[in-house]
């Protein structure tokens, strides 16, 4: 049937059929649209994908435009890696979450330090007063990252590290750590989020401003792709520009387009795309609305493709593919009836799934409260396994493709990047228009709509505002020693006790040096983590060179 | 309205800040990262009549006590002390105590937290709203 005979014939369909039937008995809604308010029609027909060439469009998994997958046998080859993150309260606490998680089937290891570490303070700094241990593992020295990865064999697990600003520091740490024990380089495999562009979009783990940060960057794809060539040196991601309140669609454009600046910066640095892009990895949030969800993952794959194709021709086929991390919404996750969030992230997880994700963090019932115990951990963990092993859905490659309500959704994705691509072009790229709070303000746009749905009941979350009950039981959460922080501290003076003065005193002046005058850093920071320097004094460093950066405010 | 400590979590206090604007109250926001004392700072400045406070991170148990000491030491009786995040109820009843009035928790709708402050701030100021 022509696309013309289809629409002929679905205008009889609303004229005769549906549009009386709606008048007899009204719809639930007035208005139908996805969580990112995006209007849903009652029936979507061969006419909702005009334009859609499905040679061109879709192609084959492992082939261009990879928007049905970017290997070839997917998920039946091997699963996607289930990666939790993990890290709570002191190195020894958090060594022994890993080895637990090991034994039941983790695949991969993925560390959250706390936010003094994020933030690059140290245990001691009065900013770090009360937070030190509380939503991760502190790290001031290398003294900490060789209890945290103790007896885990960092040549077989691959380790995925959430951290930014001081990411290239605690990177250095990682690898001195590996150094030591004797392990090469070259066989060490994971990921530094080390996406600076988000921290000033959305996650507020800023260090310094927005140009030297991503010089800093571009430093460690330099070392990376020559020293470290199993690391994926970067992690850009969406997962929270879309906690912070953007649309699926947001969240897709912004981190592209972060991806493209990235790109630009490397190259400009005179890198080869071919060396450093297949380097690059991605992070999306993976949230409630099922259809819209698969479609962003599909969109985003096809969407890097011809944008990297388009703009630099590469000769790796590997530059061209994006390859992902997920992790389910937390920003879903209800403290209300807390047990709903189970039924959430299996959702979520299947969609991810259905994405093609490579790699897929579940949360835990219990995230609203504080972070997760072991019990809610395994938990989210053997839900993966039970999407994995027992729902099929892991068993031939991007089952949904054909739909016409999900190729239409995967387009209108494809057509929303490129609005907000022109929109970015336009302030000079993404460094600029962050500068400017362009993205930022387009986040608080949507934030702010979506609780105003939510608050008019156009939204439903169930447990908030339809069927509420009164106070639930209390589900048991895990509790963090305040000692933590006491011995945190006083492990770090111990550490600045011990270290060879000389040693450490010339690491720092030399990476203080390194940063004036825009010699590599990488080398550097090696040096210091070896010298034992702290997170906050290689970071004191950086802001002394290159200035801090004060959240503009805006909302 | 104030983001204290390292969290960055910013997107439930940008939005209780928008909505309070949409009220009609002034709303002076202080951006992330902030100590106990540029928060009271900043109110005692703009001769603020309520601190909200978000906190995500755990910390609350140190820095709103903190706050709440600062303003005491300034002598700011009459400035209404509120907050909001994830705060375990267990811990509710002893920031009461210190003098954080009320904690909004995950789920509470824009229109509570606006009707609150709109109510709170003059029966803390003693006039009759």
């Amino acid at each position: 049937m022509t696309i013309q005979k289809t629409k002929t014939a679905k205008q009889r369909w609303l004229d005769e059929v549906y549009g009386p039937a709606v008048k007899r008995r009204p719809e639930r809604k007035s208005r139908f649209s996805t969580l990112s308010d995006d209007p849903v029609d009652p029936l979507y027909t061969a006419d909702d994908l005009e334009g859609f060439d499905p040679d061109r469009d879709l192609g084959f998994p492992g082939e261009f435009p990879y928007t049905r997958g970017v290997q070839p046998s997917m998920h039946r080859g091997r699963l996607w890696t289930m990666r939790q993150f993990a890290g709570f309260g002191s190195a020894e606490d958090s060594n022994e979450r890993f080895h637990y998680l090991m034994t039941q089937g983790v695949t991969g290891l993925s560390v959250a330090f706390d936010m003094p570490t994020l933030m690059g303070r140290d245990s001691d700094d009065p900013l770090s007063r009360g937070e030190v241990g509380r939503e991760g593992v502190a790290v001031d020295s290398l003294r900490d990252m060789e209890i945290l990865f103790d007896r885990i064999p960092l040549d077989q697990v691959t380790t995925s590290m959430t951290i930014n600003g001081p990411a290239s520091i605690v990177w250095a740490m990682y690898l001195a750590n590996a150094e030591k024990r004797g392990i090469p380089l070259d066989r060490l495999g994971g990921t530094i989020q080390n996406d600076c562009l988000k921290e000033y979009i959305a996650q507020r783990e800023w260090i310094v401003p927005v140009k030297p940060a991503m010089a800093v960057v571009v430093d460690t794809f330099r070392y990376g792709s020559r020293e470290v060539p199993r690391w994926n040196t970067i992690s850009i991601s969406g997962y929270h520009i879309r906690e912070a309140g953007a649309t699926a669609l947001q969240e897709l454009a912004f981190t592209l387009i972060d991806g493209l600046e990235y790109v630009k910066w490397g190259v400009e640095a005179g890198l080869d795309v071919d060396d450093f892009v297949p380097h690059l990895s991605f992070f999306f949030d993976v949230h409630s609305d099922f259809f819209e969800e698969i479609a962003k993952f599909r969109a985003a794959r096809r969407i890097w493709a011809r944008e990297i194709e388009r703009r630099y021709h590469p000769r790796n086929e590997r530059t061209l593919l994006l390859r992902t991390h997920a992790q389910t919404a937390g920003v879903s996750l209800t403290a209300q009836q807390p047990y709903n969030n189970v039924v959430r992230v299996t959702l979520q997880a299947l969609a991810a799934v259905l994405g093609g994700t490579q790699s897929l963090h579940t949360n835990s019932l219990d995230e609203t409260y504080a972070l997760p115990t072991k019990e809610a951990v395994t938990l989210a963990l053997r839900t993966q396994q039970v999407i994995a092993h027992e729902s099929g859905v892991a068993d031939t490659i991007d089952p949904l493709a054909g739909s016409y309500y999900l190729e239409h959704l995967t387009q209108r994705m494809e057509e929303g990047f490129a609005r907000y691509l022109a929109e970015i072009e336009k302030f000079g790229g993404m460094v600029e228009a962050v500068e400017r709070g362009y993205p930022q303000r387009e986040i608080i746009e949507s934030a702010f709509h979506f609780q105003q749905q939510v608050d008019e009941g156009e939204k439903v979350i169930v447990g908030i505002n339809k069927y509420a009950t009164e106070r639930e039981p209390p589900i048991p959460t895990l509790a963090i020693d305040p000692e933590v922080e006491r011995k945190q501290v006083e492990r770090l003076a111990e550490t600045r006790r011990t270290r060879d003065k000389a040693r450490w005193k010339r690491a720092l002046d030399e990476l203080r040096e390194a940063a004036k005058t825009g010699d590599e850093l990488m080398p550097r920071f090696l040096e210091c983590a070896r010298a034992y320097a702290s997170v906050g004094e290689q970071v004191a460093v950086l802001k002394d060179v290159y200035g801090v950066y004060h959240d503009p405010g805006y909302f | 309205m104030a983001k204290a400590g390292l969290d960055g979590h910013d997107r439930g206090v940008k939005v209780v800040a928008r909505a309070l604007r949409d009220a009609g109250m002034e709303v002076i926001y202080t951006g992330v990262h902030q100590t106990p004392e540029q928060v009271v700072e900043t109110a005692l400045q703009e001769d603020a009549d309520a601190i909200g406070v978000s906190l995500l991170s755990g910390a609350h148990n140190y820095i709103f006590p903190r706050i709440a000491e600062l303003m005491k030491e300034k002598g700011m009786d009459d400035v209404l002390l509120f907050g909001g995040g994830i705060i375990p109820e267990a811990d509710v009843a002893g920031l009461a105590k210190v003098g954080v009035e009320r904690v909004f928790q995950p789920g509470a709708s824009l229109e509570e937290i606006t009707t609150y402050v709109k109510e709170a701030v003059p029966r803390r100021r003693g006039v009759p709203s």
